[in-house]
């Protein structure tokens, strides 16, 4: 007889549908008074270290059309390179930066904005430094699994070209679907679930 | 900086174990028509988990309200409560080692006794509750055990074949201690006989895994004269650990 492992099997996911934001933002859709704030829309106050930069875009179909229902999170390093979780054991991460947020694609435009800093490098699992870069989590109606993906930083060249996820992706014409461009302080980064300009996503 | 004593007795920081993609739903579901420009067609990119996706945000008791977790009056008029039949939804979350998942945040959402979200963009003509909102959240304790109360949401046409319609279900969403255990996914009832018939069900390849998000009705957590309840435990990604970096015995 075979012995078994024990091992349980994740919960499996379901699409988070059309109507995420009651539960994830409901101040946002305008169920007011259950909760003070939704959560993530701040991440950062007024003695937050690092740069503020605005990170912007929309995730987008195959058929090129901007989603109106999607919610985003981001997961980043504070300026230090160091992440507000338990699970950081290298230091103490700046306390005035939460390094995730949520916000809803907007309704009339899809188009998504978190206020934040430029993250500090963080190092990869064999000590090599990765690039400057924020991970995001996208779902919506339709996506029946959470894509992940990350953001790197157009004016981070010497940086990116060293980055070890980066330089994992075998056809180098993807790679710029990572890469947001800046403009003043804003970085804008568009999400391509499908087609010619998909977004490259990971299973991590 | 890292605190010596606590150097030797590491929380969990490791990689977590590989997802099941063929347990999941694929991310190609045509007869849930929305999927169909929704799905990225080329591979995905498989990485070992980095420090960006071995942490993740932790979420303090105190963003939890007193009725965060009471649907029945978390919306409710002052003296009021919402219409439908009262249930208590309880479970743990825990990881694929079995261990329990203390002060993970779950927060969950669904429509009114009628199947009617409170949400402009929909246009079902069964009524809204005035008395229900549809949102509430948990932090789970030292057990990884979350509770709440609610009614029992109804079932919900929508617009994908000419007639489905969804079974009753609550939407769940779960942050354990790393951002790859992010997950979101529905609790379905026991004995719904919509449940096979659904495309977004159907989206799950393994009768197993219907399964386990099909809530158990539980007669012994049931409130006499009140409120019956339904069991639903949650299972996020387990964490790998190496010899000797803190459970000899391994996982």
């Amino acid at each position: 007889m075979v012995q078994s492992l024990n091992r349980l099997k994740e919960s499996p996911s379901q699409t988070a549908g059309p109507y995420v934001h009651i539960g994830l933002t409901p101040n946002f859709c305008g169920i007011e008074g259950v909760y003070p704030e939704d959560l993530g829309g701040r991440m950062v106050n007024e003695k937050t270290k690092g740069e503020r930069i605005i990170v912007t875009g929309r995730v987008i179909d195959g058929t090129g059309t901007p989603l109106k229902d999607a919610l985003i999170e981001i997961w980043q390093a504070d300026a230090d390179g160091l992440y507000n979780s338990p699970a950081e054991l290298r230091g103490s991460a700046d306390p005035n930066f939460t390094g995730w947020g949520r916000c809803p694609a907007g309704q009339d435009d899809g188009i998504f904005k978190f206020e934040t800093i430029k993250p500090g490098r963080v190092p990869f699992s064999d000590g090599r430094m990765q690039a400057p870069h924020i991970t995001f989590w996208i779902v919506a109606r339709g996506i029946n699994l959470g894509l992940h993906t990350r953001m790197y930083f157009g004016d981070e060249e010497a940086a990116n070209a060293e980055d070890p996820i980066l330089n994992r992706i075998e056809h180098r014409v993807r790679v710029p679907t990572l890469i947001a461009q800046r403009e003043g302080n804003v970085y804008t980064f568009d999400i391509h679930l499908q087609g010619e300009k998909e977004t490259v996503f990971f299973d991590i | 900086m890292s605190d010596p004593i606590r150097s030797n007795r590491l929380p969990e920081t490791g990689p977590f174990f590989q997802r099941d993609l063929g347990w999941h739903p694929k991310a190609y579901t045509p007869w849930y028509k929305t999927s169909i420009v929704r799905s990225p067609q080329r591979a995905l990119l498989s990485l070992e988990g980095t420090i960006s996706e071995n942490t993740g945000p932790r979420f303090g008791h105190n963003i939890i309200g007193e009725l965060d977790n009471d649907l029945i009056h978390n919306y409710a008029r002052p003296g009021e409560s919402a219409i439908g039949p009262r249930i208590i939804v309880y479970g743990r979350v825990l990881d694929e080692n079995g261990r329990p998942v203390p002060g993970a945040l779950v927060e969950y959402w669904q429509a009114n006794a009628g199947g009617r979200y409170r949400h402009k963009k929909e246009g079902y003509q069964a009524a809204l509750d005035p008395n229900f909102g549809g949102c509430g959240r948990s932090i789970t304790d030292e057990e990884g055990r979350y509770w709440f109360r609610t009614i029992q949401p109804g079932p919900y046409p929508w617009p994908n074949g000419p007639n489905d319609w969804r079974p009753a279900h609550i939407h769940f969403s779960i942050f354990g201690s790393g951002f790859s255990q992010r997950l979101i996914t529905q609790m379905y009832f026991e004995g719904d006989p919509l449940i096979p018939l659904c495309p977004i069900a159907r989206t799950l390849n393994d009768p197993e895994a219907v399964k386990m998000l099909t809530a158990k009705l539980d007669m012994q957590a049931t409130t006499p004269m009140d409120s019956r309840a339904y069991k639903f435990d949650i299972v996020l990604r387990g964490r790998r650990s190496t010899f000797f970096e803190n459970r000899r015995e391994g996982n």
